[in-house]
């Protein structure tokens, strides 16, 4: 069971790896759509050094939704999609795989630029620990949410659109939570009430949604 | 073995599940449903604006209420009743299931637009403001949001009984999320702005304030349950006309 586990995870990695750019490009654009607000609202360090977490967790949350198109669609043409339904393992665990493969290619470099551009946005560098641990509780969700709306909409017209209108209203409390992190860390108070529903949530999203997307993933091949 | 009379008595609850039975049933319901939301909307309205008395603090203003507080409710409750369609669906493996839900779902989504609007326009002159960022408001705005995405959805699947099914999850996704949602936003309101604008601490309501709003919520479900019977009726109908369509075309292909 585990060696299946594994190769789902390592074959993901291996064809991330041939396709480098991919991944930089999602990581290109969290730091462009970041770079973007400094210059639409000017350089006054108070006003960015307040609107940063927000910033990022929005940034973070549209790069991590772009690379959820590609997440079955590739599957479903050269047959492999195929494969997992018949395949004797539970379809739950495997796609648990994939998604982990996913965040390990499209959250973890976001996770690992963000300190970057927290900075450069002027947040204070101990809140940097709070930016990471709360991305890094965050971003797996994301991808556990995105996966069902990428299985929802696979091989649909116009899907990249409808994904985000499908995926964007269900990543709120993850945003709201998120930087409120930040926020609170900012305010003198304690981070971690908001990191511990972080974790609540990313067990209840690990637990419920692997179903949720096997069972989109049989409506939309079948 | 049962004796005949028992087994006769026993019910069938998949009998009405079937399009075709439920068209007829359907089709004799949705006037007396419709005549009973024009009776109740009439009773509430004329309650509303002519028996209830004049607010004292907010004066004429609050009459808004007998639209907008109906609506609110029937926005989230249509949800509710929205997933419940949904997974009986997927659960039953029911054509009709898959129908009721994407037949209730414009009307939910009418119900919050009406609720979004008539706040704002409450807002205005009460709050100063068209619009607050307030718990509520703003999760009945991300309610209106998974409306929209269960309909776009819906529309952007050609095969129908695929677009049910996936409509169907998506929706009990949803209703997973919207508690999840309501208290994360309600957090975020208290944690970024102080209670700027008490919404909770309504005064005591009169009875024929009370009454009316009541009334006009009956003739809000009323009215959900003749349209959304209507919508079904239609629903069957297209379905129908282009299983036929397709049954002519694939005649013409034989000749």
């Amino acid at each position: 069971m585990l060696a299946i586990l594994r190769s789902a995870i390592h074959r993901d990695l291996l064809l991330a790896w041939r396709r480098r750019s991919d991944v930089a490009t999602a990581a290109l654009f969290f730091m462009i759509v970041v770079s973007l607000f400094p210059l639409g609202l000017g350089p006054d360090p108070e006003l960015l050094r307040r609107i940063a977490p927000g910033v990022i967790w929005v940034a973070a949350l549209l790069a991590s939704m772009l690379s959820l198109n590609r997440m079955f669609s590739s599957d479903l043409v050269d047959g492999v999609l195929e494969q997992m339904l018949i395949s004797p393992m539970p379809l739950a665990l495997i796609v648990l795989a994939r998604v982990f493969a996913h965040w390990l290619i499209s959250g973890v470099p976001l996770v690992a630029i963000a300190p970057l551009l927290a900075l450069q946005l002027g947040l204070a560098p101990d809140l940097l620990v709070v930016l990471v641990g709360s991305l890094a509780l965050g971003t797996p969700i994301l991808s556990l949410i995105g996966a069902i709306g990428a299985a929802l909409t696979l091989d649909l017209r116009g899907g990249g659109v409808l994904l985000a209108l499908l995926v964007l209203p269900l990543y709120v409390p993850v945003l709201i939570i998120g930087s409120g992190a930040l926020e609170s860390a900012a305010a003198g108070q304690s981070a971690q009430p908001h990191l511990l529903l972080l974790t609540a949530l990313l067990i209840l999203a690990a637990v419920f949604a692997p179903w949720a997307i096997a069972a989109a993933l049989r409506i939309s091949v079948e | 073995m049962n004796p005949p009379a028992l087994a006769l008595r026993r019910i069938n609850w998949f009998h009405y599940a079937s399009p075709q039975t439920f068209l007829p049933v359907a089709g004799t319901l949705v006037p007396w449903f419709a005549w009973a939301a024009a009776a109740f909307c009439a009773a509430g309205l004329y309650t509303g604006f002519f028996v209830a008395p004049t607010d004292h603090q907010q004066g004429e203003v609050y009459r808004i209420i007998f639209i907008h507080v109906p609506a609110a409710w029937m926005s989230m409750f249509i949800y509710l009743v929205m997933a419940l369609w949904a997974g009986v669906g997927l659960a039953f493996n029911t054509r009709l299931s898959g129908m009721m839900a994407s037949a209730l779902a414009p009307t939910g989504a009418l119900f919050t637009v009406i609720a979004l609007w008539t706040g704002s326009m409450w807002g205005k002159p009460t709050w100063g403001a068209w619009w607050v960022w307030d718990a509520r408001l703003t999760s009945e705005l991300i309610l209106l949001f998974l409306y929209f995405g269960f309909m776009a959805l819906h529309a952007a699947i050609d095969d129908p009984r695929r677009a049910d099914r996936a409509a169907a999850v998506l929706a009990l996704v949803g209703v997973v999320n919207v508690p999840i949602i309501y208290f994360s936003v309600k957090w975020w309101n208290t944690l970024h702005q102080g209670a700027s604008v008490g919404l909770t601490a309504a005064p005591a309501m009169a009875a024929t304030m009370f009454a009316g709003m009541i009334l006009m919520a009956f003739a809000a479900w009323m009215y959900t349950i003749a349209v959304s019977l209507h919508r079904v009726r239609s629903i069957i109908f297209e379905r129908k006309r282009d299983a036929d369509r397709t049954v002519q075309y694939a005649k013409g292909l034989r000749q």
